[in-house]
């Protein structure tokens, strides 16, 4: 089996040094960090996190375009909480907008929280985006993830690309019969109508995946092929990761 | 609130892995790669863009698997897109997947007592409203209570899916009456 289609996900360049990093270390790296920034309640901590965060995607090769339409992305779909909440948490009036206040707390809360969901973000897509999804899910399940769950999203990873792919052939289909995506009910209809036909193929499809794998003795479980071993070095980036986000969530308590 | 969230879901998880039979999870798997490609899906609505969720048409199409479907899904595009963050996940996959499981549980039956493609659409856009609608309330649920500061933001969150409720009223009823006369054993029925 072949998970070309994986690399792809993350917008990670391969070969560098992340690569020989356990990836179990990576994960528990990326969940230590993120629940220390949460946690956090001075903008300064969070902001010099933020910074950490930008160094270690930058060390990771993260692709500067991907990370930054990423980061769009997250920032949309924060808007609405970002946008209400100077004029919704009480305290000193900074800026009137017609018989709307915005607040000091308001505007240093929003702030706070656009930072430490871009920090954990950032974090998060370089420790663990930029890993193959197979390692992720062998590091998964070497941390104790339940055995089906992790077949589920090896199986999931893998047909991803292939269904895109199918995706696309339908709908170079529709376009070359004049189909284009607009805001109508035509429009939404055919969507409904593709999604179902990809549906239908999908489950032929997984008929014979459960076939193949059945001839190949599956039972449950993949036989799984890695030698993970955690190494001094692997220890120490995990706390290289987690002890400075850990002491600068001391210092904006102080 | 996240804290119990995350419990809610590790729950459903726990209860729905258990379920979930070894040979059911190469079709799992295929559905919610499939489920996964049609949420980037970009569909214009009005002025507006929106990415469908498909939670109500994945607890019809699933049953109890769609819980880790959701779950797998939610994880790929929190690691590799960034979208949600890594401690919200438990209250997102609650959000997501509890309307898909009323979906899947009430919704489901009724489907399969439908006698007419039009009556099984009017079912899968009542579930793709349903789900849409229960979790936008859900998200604002948890905003409200996480904190009484984001109650503007908890009203406004119900508001700005409304378009999204539209267009998949339509996708829903759409793939749901096709799937009713082409090949009614994905929906539970008889072929």
């Amino acid at each position: 089996m072949t998970f070309e289609a994986s690399a792809k996900l993350g917008g990670g360049a391969a070969g560098t040094r992340f690569d020989a990093i356990d990836p179990r270390a990576r994960v528990v790296a990326a969940i230590g960090f993120a629940v220390t920034v949460v946690a956090m309640d001075s903008v300064a901590s969070v902001a010099l996190a933020l910074v950490m965060a930008f160094a270690v995607a930058v060390a990771a090769r993260l692709s500067a375009r991907v990370l930054a339409r990423r980061l769009l992305a997250l920032e949309g779909f924060m808007a609405v909480l970002l946008a209400t909440l100077p004029f919704s948490v009480p305290g000193d009036a900074v800026v009137a907008l017609g018989p709307l206040e915005a607040t000091r707390e308001g505007l240093l809360l929003a702030l706070l929280i656009a930072l430490k969901a871009n920090a954990v973000v950032v974090m998060v897509l370089a420790q663990v985006g930029t890993l193959e999804p197979v390692r992720l899910g062998h590091a998964l399940n070497r941390l104790g993830v339940p055995q089906n769950f992790v077949v589920l999203l090896l199986i999931t990873v893998r047909y991803i690309a292939v269904f895109q792919d199918e995706y696309r052939r339908l709908r170079q289909a529709m376009t070359a019969r004049a189909f284009r995506l607009r805001s109508t009910w035509h429009s939404w209809r055919s969507i409904g109508w593709l999604m179902g036909m990809l549906l239908v193929r999908s489950h032929d499809r997984a008929a014979r995946i459960l076939q193949a794998m059945k001839c190949r003795g599956f039972a449950g479980r993949f036989p799984v092929m890695d030698d993970l071993r955690l190494r001094g070095p692997d220890v120490v980036y995990v706390l290289a990761i987690v002890a400075p986000v850990v002491a600068l969530g001391l210092w904006g308590s102080l | 609130m996240l804290a119990a969230g995350g419990a809610f879901s590790l729950g459903a998880l726990a209860v729905s892995l258990g379920r979930l039979k070894p040979e059911d999870i190469p079709k799992t798997a295929v559905f919610a790669a499939v489920f996964f490609v049609c949420s980037l899906i970009t569909v214009p609505v009005g002025p507006t863009t929106v990415h469908p969720i498909l939670n109500g048409l994945m607890g019809l199409v699933l049953g109890w698997a769609a819980v880790p479907a959701i779950a797998v899904a939610l994880l790929l595009q929190m690691v590799f897109l960034g979208f949600g963050g890594l401690t919200a996940y438990g209250v997102n996959l609650a959000n997501v997947a509890l309307p898909a499981l009323v979906c899947a549980l009430v919704v489901r039956p009724l489907l399969l007592r439908a006698h007419s493609p039009g009556r099984a659409g009017l079912l899968g856009a009542l579930a793709s409203v349903g789900a849409v609608l229960a979790t936008s309330l859900l998200i604002a649920l948890a905003l409200a209570l996480s904190d009484p500061a984001y109650l503007t933001a908890a009203k406004l969150v119900v508001a700005t899916h409304v378009p999204l409720m539209v267009a998949e009223a339509a996708i829903g009823a759409a793939a749901v009456s096709f799937l009713w006369r082409v090949s009614p054993d994905i929906i539970g029925g008889a072929k």
